[in-house]
């Protein structure tokens, strides 16, 4: 009989996991509490760094789980996991599974950016985030301010909710400092006369054409960069945005008006991925992520026989990156289930 | 600006005040610099709302100033706060009100560092009773005046006779407030609304019939700081960041601005004289200031009480033209006479700003 | 006016970059491309000689003063600059510096002299 993986979370992780799954032989059933495949990266429209449809990336891997065919829950979410005959039983939804081994896929939340009340999201209409400016992108590139017009001058605030000690998110978010300089051309691509400043705390390119990206910023399209965290943002009379950040190069304080400010929101594990930590009693990283079993030499497996873990449930990863890690994540459940066998 | 995202902060930040039965701490330069405020309180507290409060003629500065300019060292500002506590339980009360920001920052400080560190809170216990031979309870409830204000705010409405509207247009008055840095910027949690978007002041303009303008240089800093103004060279300094502020504030055109704190009433009020004086400025309509009122005496005016009892003739920024645009009834002959009747002394008039007297 | 205070009003450090003219960073732009893709390493300065021994602001400095429109700070600095080229030998991104140096002396004559940048 086949050995049956049990995967929650249907985002790019879990979904790519999926189909492998079942091309190595194995039973496979997929439960997502939405209404589609592909998690966050539903809300994104281009991805660093060549600046492809993410929509293409989506369309491969729905393809894939299709002609898969393996068994999919959509609306489905998880109310209880118990341990059974060496195995697992899932209470997922209205149906009672049972499964050789779970994956758990369940992804990361971008950071609530009203918790940094100084920037004041949510109140002052002309400051948005990360996906908010990614939602404009898909929605046809239109850019505008709450006056509907276009913007002349856009900042972008790097790391929001992450390296941030008072949020209590001190570690590195990886892909929003690429993310901010590949929205930022894109800006410039739709609005060629706007100005755009990115103001960051270090510029963390570290993918192999981040730093190409970077130079082309500066050299094609003349986006700014300034070295300052920016402390505060306040509303002028006419709705622009006054900021205030050191320009730290200088050495001195420096006060800007913009029309638009994009906050770079940060990674945060998902409400789901809390949820099933808990459920499972899975060790976390002090980060709050799921712990794997190692962090060198075994990556996919936890504390947990026959529980596995891949993507951002992890650690906050690019989307190649977490094709990478839910592939191994496979190859590690394979294992596992071949040498249960013998 | 969505007023919606500005309420879901001020719902995270709601602390418990008491609601009667108060020890009060006075301030130690209020009652020079606007002495009517503090007798406004008292008799908002006594005669408005018949709450229990008490002030004891043996309490002392909390020596915040002191402290502030590194002259008092901690263990002498735990001990005299001690002892403001221990009259405070020798008397049967355990809810503690200060007038002063400053007063309210340093008690605040200190109870958090008792918490944190209980030896510096057994040194202190140890010292008081050494030095007084006297013990104390902490406090069940510690406030700033304005949070009593603000809790009983809708009834001080209901009270009132008049609100905070022109009265010949019917508009609302348009208020800046300032709450001053030491009532939430060092605990968030233990103000009302938190640091970045504090509600104490603003729940009282709007249930008062005011409209509170929000401008971008609203969270800096009057410029008070101890350190900087006693010292003359330091004083360019100071009301450089008044300045800032006025500046920011002027394109909304405010009617008033309401302060939380001694310091920044003093400030806000005598250096729109001083920046006039040095500079020719000025940043009200026609040459005239922007009034900067207590809470005490904004909810005096609201009560009805006579402008020259609240102490308003004290201020240097001259507040007849918004008593005025309040429909306020005030004899101009008797701002500058004492409570016996006697001529207080009239002030020379500025050079730019003007002081109708 | 009472002019004797005793004090005066500090004046702002703060970098006010709408009131700040940023002309001048729009001509070097335009005539040393380069420069835009400095990203203040500091590999000029640290082997700037005149950086060294005086209280020159050094190439680094200069394009942030220069990006931000403080061009007075900019002015009070340029004249100590000897042209060795040393700083153009180790900038990783192959600014062009001395030309940096030689656009931006002529472009604050003209702007002293209120002609057309």
């Amino acid at each position: 009989m086949k050995k049956h993986v049990f995967i929650i979370g249907g985002g790019v992780a879990g979904a790519e996991a999926a189909s492998q799954l079942v091309k190595m032989g194995f039973d496979v059933t997929l439960a997502e509490k939405e209404t589609q495949i592909g998690g966050k990266l539903n809300q994104w429209d281009r991805l660093f760094p060549s600046k492809r449809k993410a929509a293409e990336v989506l369309d491969f891997i729905n393809k894939n789980l299709v002609d898969s065919k393996a068994r999919v829950l959509f609306n489905t979410e998880i109310s209880k996991i118990s341990k059974q005959n060496g195995g697992y039983k899932i209470y997922a939804g209205i149906e009672e599974c049972t499964a050789d081994a779970i994956l758990i896929s369940t992804g990361y939340d971008v950071f609530n950016a009203r918790i940094k009340e100084e920037y004041g999201y949510g109140i002052y209409e002309n400051v948005i985030t990360s996906v908010d400016l990614e939602e404009m992108f898909r929605n046809g590139n239109k850019i505008f301010n709450s006056n509907k017009e276009e913007p002349k001058r856009i900042g972008f605030v790097h790391c929001v909710g992450s390296r941030d000690e008072k949020v209590g998110n001190h570690y590195c978010s990886q892909v929003c400092c690429v993310t901010a300089v590949k929205q930022a051309m894109e800006v410039k691509e739709i609005l060629p006369r706007a100005e755009v400043y990115c103001f960051y705390m270090d510029l963390r390119m570290f993918g192999l054409q981040f730093e190409d990206l970077y130079r082309e910023s500066q050299e094609k399209w003349g986006v700014n960069f300034i070295r300052g965290r920016v402390s505060e943002a306040a509303e002028n009379i006419d709705g622009t945005i006054l900021i205030k950040v050191e320009d730290t190069l200088a050495g001195r304080p420096l006060k800007m008006k913009v029309d638009l400010l994009v906050l770079m929101v940060g990674f945060v594990p998902s409400a789901g991925t809390t949820e099933i930590g808990k459920m499972l009693n899975l060790d976390l990283t002090p980060e709050n992520f799921l712990k794997p079993a190692d962090e060198h030499l075994d990556t996919s497996s936890t504390n947990l026989k026959g529980v596995f873990i891949a993507g951002t449930c992890k650690s906050p990863k690019t989307i190649a990156d977490t094709f990478a890690d839910a592939r191994a994540a496979t190859l590690k459940i394979k294992e596992f289930l071949e040498g249960s066998e013998k | 600006m969505i007023i919606e995202g500005k309420k879901t902060v001020w719902s995270q930040y709601q602390k418990n005040i008491a609601g009667d039965h108060y020890f009060y701490i006075r301030s130690c330069i209020r009652q020079n610099l606007f002495p009517g405020s503090e007798t406004a309180f008292m008799r908002i507290m006594q005669q408005e709302l018949g709450k229990d409060i008490f002030e004891d003629a043996n309490h002392t500065t909390c020596t915040g100033i002191g402290y502030h300019t590194d002259i008092v060292p901690i263990e002498t500002t735990m001990t005299v706060v001690a002892r403001l506590f221990a009259l405070m339980t020798e008397r049967g009360y355990e809810n503690m009100i200060t007038s002063c920001i400053t007063s309210f920052g340093v008690l605040s400080e200190i109870l958090e560092t008792w918490k944190e560190f209980p030896e510096t809170e057994a040194r202190t216990r140890d010292f008081l009773k050494k030095a007084t031979g006297r013990e104390f309870k902490v406090p069940k409830d510690m406030a700033h005046a304005s949070d009593i204000i603000y809790k009983f705010r809708k009834e001080i409405g209901e009270k009132g006779i008049r609100k905070l509207i022109n009265a010949k247009t019917g508009e609302k008055l348009r208020v800046v407030e300032h709450i001053g840095c030491h009532y939430s910027k060092m605990f968030p949690q233990k103000g009302v609304g938190g640091a970045e978007f504090p509600y104490v002041l603003i729940g009282m303009i709007e249930d008062w019939g005011g409209e509170v303008v929000d401008y971008p240089e609203r969270r800096h800093c009057c410029g008070f700081g101890f350190r900087q103004y006693f010292i003359k060279a330091n004083r360019g300094f100071s009301i450089a960041c008044s300045k800032k502020k006025f500046e920011s504030m002027k394109p909304f055109k405010p009617d008033f601005i309401i302060t939380n704190c001694p310091g920044c009433n003093y400030f806000l009020d005598r250096w729109q004289y001083v920046i006039s004086e040095m500079e020719g400025k000025t940043y009200g309509e026609d040459q005239n200031g922007i009034p900067v009122l207590t809470y005490e005496e904004v909810a005096g005016l609201v009560l009805g009480y006579d402008p020259w009892d609240l102490g308003m003739q004290m201020h240097q920024v001259g507040v007849e033209p918004l008593l005025d645009k309040m429909g306020v009834e005030f004899d101009p002959a008797k701002k500058f006479l004492g409570k016996n009747g006697n001529s207080l002394g009239v002030p020379e008039k500025p050079n730019v700003l003007n002081f109708c007297c | 006016m009472n002019q004797d205070w005793g004090y005066g009003i500090n004046k702002d450090r703060q970098i006010d970059f709408d009131r700040n003219d940023r002309r001048l960073a729009e001509y070097i732009r335009k005539y040393v491309p380069s420069y835009k893709l400095c990203i203040s390493c500091g590999a000029c300065t640290a082997t700037c000689s005149t950086a060294n021994l005086t209280d020159f602001y050094n190439i680094r400095r200069l394009n942030i003063f220069l990006m931000r429109g403080e061009i007075d700070e900019i002015a009070k600095h340029i004249d100590k600059c000897m042209f060795c080229g040393k700083c153009e030998l180790v900038c990783p991104r192959g600014v062009n510096t001395r030309q940096v140096i030689l656009i931006m002396k002529e472009g604050i004559k003209k702007i002293k002299q209120n002609e057309q940048l």
